[in-house]
């Protein structure tokens, strides 16, 4: 081993101690206790092998749960990411109040999740909310957003959309700064209309972001809980619950430990295809300039 | 060049260090930002006893002060005692972190908790019986004061694992005005099933629905009321069995489907709980079922006349009992045991559980405190405060199993499944049945 | 017509977007009785601060918090550095490999693990600790990411040039690698630091104490602690008040922080 060997490890250490006690090896911890039995009824935990892994794929609201995950991803991820390409086209044009909108789209980021369910948990209440004002100004009846399984999951799709399209805007803002002048000029010489430029030039060289963006969407989709500890607790009927949101009951509430570490896992592995689906399937299809 | 690499390592790990706060400051490195001093340790007095006390105000607000204030005072009359209240959230939130802090290995002293959570600490190996503080301290006569609906969650196999504080069971809450409005006696609540169909009916109008019975978060205990009113508990003493799928229950739950969608009375779909005193107090509903720790809250914030009634019967009267109690945790040195007890026997003193009924119109769990001026008085002067305790004596134990976490899920789910409209209620309730027959199956082994 | 039909919408959505927090704080100032009212009117009161600020220790929260993002930041900011160097110019025995294992965070993130983390914090006796909250967020693979993108771009001629002059390997990150590097470091530190002053979840699972709470944690306990009856007024003003130092630190400084997230290197 060369010297720069050893400094680059020496470097790499801090960072790799914590990567490791916070990643990889509670992992593998959580893998090995998914295969026992480790719940309140039984003080000592005993090797079930594959148990858990059974029960869970018995367990309604296991599958429950993943439906409404993967409808919950469905649900945000396209949907902000378009908004979030939209609103940094907007707010890169010089315009009047560009700061304004920006700013507009960008804040709910920096309000945290537990906030933004409070105040939306008002919007959504029947009778006093601002949703329900709207639709009696309107002449309608009520909506009971949260208290009624089909439209539970719309309304918190809406919220989370709310919440990151704005995020995402700033880094495909970024993105749009990187793609030259030139490209447009060239572009405009052909006569090329705006709808075909963006088509040809812009979204194209955007593709990189485009994966970087959804790669943090999809995360954020499995990891976003927070707002149903203020908001429904999962319910009605499980009707809003999410996979990470069923863990945290499984392992704290009901403190069933082995069914927590085999969900867990189950997500972990999740997450992995996922990514690896991102970036060896979609990358391919990406032209790096 | 090495030392730089030694230097740089100590640097990162002395800002871990110091970012961790309450970790102690290690020795430090030369070129670094003088850490912070450790703060000079209090000098230890000799046998002062800390405790830590973890509770939940589920009126929230300044009732974490009387909290406080109460374990301030305590702490003054006894000075070898140091109580340290810890604000734990709501009863789920509570439940959560002691739960936790078992699992830690660092559990707290003493805990108001729910009432229910009683199988489960059990099955932790976490809490102590108090049996032999009891007996030393107060003995049959302090324990037999309290009124056995509220004692019924404290005690298996002739054992007594906690005592009551926070307790509440529900009561019918009715807008006198309304009633008046349109033809109905204001001074006779409904007193059956069959009546709170049609009272509900004529009170039912534009803007104000009959009822409101609150089905987010804990539905169980809400309809626990309805089962017991129908004849039977949900739950066999041992906390080994529930008797969810039966006739009465699905003729229970069939009127709470009937009240919103074929009567439509009350709201459709699940009814948030903590919207419904607002929706009484702003006259948006003329009957809700509610707990009596809202009872101060209604008093204080009615612009009308209300009442507060038993529930409406069926077989008979019936409402669970509900809130905490104070547990003591096992693991803790005998010094702690004999604080804790000394603290929970102040707390449940008939003159401060008098107080409290009234600050918060939760019950008062023992019968002397009826018997105090200050409560004589005030039920003098505002009888609807009698109407809980009252009902006591149609009162049983709030659901509690083994496994009490699982079991009252999958009751929930099918109670919100059938509200929702998205299962028939015998259906909802079978499934129900099923899963938590195979969740206390290791339990009837 | 396309366009200005295009532009229209997008101020309407930007309309759209501030109005809930507009109405958070319209509630959160008016007086408890008329919360729920929409009547229009012009009576304000701070009484729903008052009495948030009296019902839960929010002072503590805040420094608790505010202890909680700094600790993190700063020592995400070493850790990163070096590893990012390392990542972006040195070549070494397992580079690739190590790389793969940072990226696997990106995609697990510690959120995720909520419950194999606590065990590993358990064992470590650092449950309800601030230390046991900032922990697992100590490495951070997207700052060695962003960094390594950035210092990847810094040409190896000024190194050359610090080194001539006989800058040591620190002096050299510290003079020439963080100063090019501003833009990145400022963009990470508004992530890390929204990122952190938002987390809810792990605090709420690991703390118990008032000591060890953050904001988030006290804010939905003291939410949810209504069993009376949904009390609008309080809780927004406690929202507003946990939303309030940084969002107005974000719309101070929004220019510097949305343009060094432009020239970050984030692509």
């Amino acid at each position: 081993m060369g010297k720069t060997n050893i400094y680059a490890w020496l470097l790499l250490l801090p960072s790799l101690i914590f990567l490791i006690l916070f990643t990889f090896y509670p992992v593998l911890k959580t893998l090995v206790l998914s295969f026992y039995q480790a719940d309140l009824g039984s003080p000592e935990p005993f090797f079930i092998g594959m148990e858990n892994y059974q029960r869970m794929m018995e367990d309604d609201v296991f599958w429950k749960v993943l439906k409404n995950n993967l409808w919950f991803a469905l649900g945000t991820v396209p949907t902000s990411m378009a908004l979030a390409l939209g609103m940094a086209l907007f707010a890169n044009k010089v315009l009047r109040g560009k700061g304004f909108v920006r700013t507009a789209f960008f804040y709910p980021t920096v309000v945290p999740m537990i906030a933004v369910a409070n105040i939306w948990l008002f919007i959504y209440t029947p009778e006093y909310g601002a949703i329900s004002q709207l639709l009696q100004w309107l002449g309608q009846g009520q909506i009971n957003w949260l208290g009624d399984q089909t439209f539970v999951m719309w309304a918190m799709v809406i919220m989370v959309i709310w919440k990151e399209a704005g995020y995402f805007m700033i880094f495909y803002l970024a993105g749009l700064q990187n793609i030259s002048e030139e490209m447009y000029e060239s572009a405009s010489m052909d006569g090329a209309k705006p709808w075909t430029v963006f088509r040809r030039v812009t979204f194209p060289l955007l593709m990189p972001t485009t994966l970087f963006v959804m790669v943090i969407a999809v995360t954020n989709s499995f990891k976003l809980v927070d707002h149903l500890v203020i908001m429904t607790k999962g319910g009605p009927d499980n009707a809003s619950n999410l996979l990470l949101y069923y863990i945290f009951e499984t392992a704290f509430s009901f403190w069933d430990q082995g069914m927590a570490s085999a969900l867990t896992i189950v997500m972990v592995v999740l997450l992995l295809l996922l990514a690896a689906f991102q970036f060896f399937g979609l990358d391919k299809k990406i032209h790096y300039n | 060049m090495r030392k730089m690499w030694r230097n740089m390592l100590l640097s990162v790990s002395s800002l871990a260090l110091a970012a961790g706060c309450s970790s102690a400051p290690t020795s430090s490195p030369q070129d670094q930002a003088k850490p912070v001093q450790a703060e000079a340790t209090a000098p230890k007095q000799e046998e002062k006893v800390d405790l830590t006390f973890f509770y939940p105000v589920a009126v929230g607000g300044p009732l974490t002060k009387i909290v406080d204030d109460m374990a301030e005072q305590f702490n003054q009359e006894h000075p070898n005692i140091q109580v340290k209240p810890v604000y734990t959230g709501s009863y789920q939130d509570t439940t959560t972190k002691i739960q936790a802090a078992v699992q830690g290995k660092n559990p707290p002293d003493v805990a108001v908790m729910l009432s229910t959570e009683l199988f489960t600490m059990l099955d932790m190996d976490a809490v102590l019986p108090l049996d032999d503080f009891i007996a030393k301290d107060g003995g049959s006569e302090y324990i037999n004061d309290f009124y056995p609906g509220f004692m019924a969650n404290s005690q298996t196999e002739g054992k007594t694992y906690s005592i009551p504080f926070q307790r509440s069971t529900i009561v019918l809450y009715y807008n006198k005005d309304a009633f008046r409005e349109v033809g109905l006696d204001p001074e006779k609540p409904p007193q059956n099933w069959d009546e709170l169909v049609e009272y509900s009916k004529k009170l039912k109008k534009d803007g104000r629905w009959g009822v409101e019975i609150p089905t987010s978060g804990f539905p169980y205990w809400m309809f626990q009321a309805f089962a017991l009113q129908n004849g039977k508990n949900l739950m066999s003493e041992d906390g080994k069995k529930v008797y969810f799928e039966t006739p009465e229950n699905v003729e229970a739950l069939q009127l709470w489907v009937d009240l919103a969608k074929k009567h439509q009375v009350m709201p459709e779909g699940v009814i948030e709980w903590a919207t419904v005193p607002s929706d009484f107090l702003e006259g948006k509903t003329a009957m809700m079922y509610h707990t009596t720790g809202n009872l101060t809250n209604v008093k204080s914030n009615a612009k009308f006349d209300f009442g507060v009634a038993y529930l409406p019967a069926k077989q008979n009267f019936g409402s669970p009992t509900g809130g905490g109690n104070f547990y003591m945790f096992k693991g803790i040195d005998e010094s702690k045991q004999e604080a804790s007890w000394k603290f929970i026997r102040w707390m449940t003193e008939p003159e401060r559980a008098a107080q409290w009924s009234i600050d918060t119109g939760y019950v008062a769990t023992r019968k002397s405190a009826y018997e105090t001026d200050k409560m004589k008085q005030y039920v003098t002067e505002f009888p609807a405060a009698a109407v809980a305790r009252d009902q006591l004596e149609f009162a049983h134990a709030e659901l509690s199993t083994h496994n009490n976490g699982k079991v009252s899920k999958a009751f929930n789910d099918a109670l919100q499944s059938a509200v929702t409209g998205q299962s028939e209620p015998a259906a909802a309730l079978k499934k129900a049945q099923e899963e938590a027959d195979k969740v206390l199956a290791p339990f009837n082994k | 017509m396309l366009k200005r039909l295009s532009d229209a919408s997008m101020y309407i959505l930007a309309m759209l977007w501030i109005f809930p927090l507009l109405w958070g704080f319209w509630t959160a100032f008016r007086p408890r009785h008329m919360a729920t009212s929409w009547t229009f009117s012009f009576e304000f009161t701070l009484d729903n601060f008052a009495k948030v600020w009296a019902g839960a220790p929010f002072a503590q929260y805040y420094w608790n918090t505010f202890l909680i993002v700094t600790g993190i930041l700063i020592v995400q900011l070493v850790t990163a550095t070096l590893a990012a160097y390392a990542f972006a110019k040195m070549k070494f025995w397992g580079k690739d490999v190590l790389f793969l294992l940072f990226l696997v965070q990106l995609m697990v993130p510690a959120d995720i693990l909520l419950f194999p983390n606590y065990n590993v914090l358990r064992d470590l006796s650092l449950l309800d600790t601030k230390l046991g909250i900032m922990m697992p967020y100590f490495a951070s693979a997207f700052g060695i990411f962003l960094l390594r993108q950035t210092f990847k771009t810094i040409p190896h001629e000024l190194e050359e040039a610090a080194r001539m002059e006989g800058c040591s390997w620190w002096q050299i990150v510290w003079k020439v690698y963080v100063p090019l590097a501003r833009p990145t470091y400022v963009a990470f530190g508004l992530v890390s630091v929204s990122y952190h002053w938002n987390n809810f979840m792990w605090p709420l699972i690991i703390t118990n104490s008032i000591e060890n709470r953050p904001l988030t944690v006290g804010l939905a306990i003291f939410a949810q602690s209504f069993e009376t009856g949904a009390q609008w007024a309080e809780v927004t003003a406690a929202t507003t008040m946990v939303i309030m130092p940084l969002l107005l630190a974000f719309l101070l400084f929004q220019r510097q922080f949305l343009n060094s997230f432009m020239h970050s290197g984030i692509k």
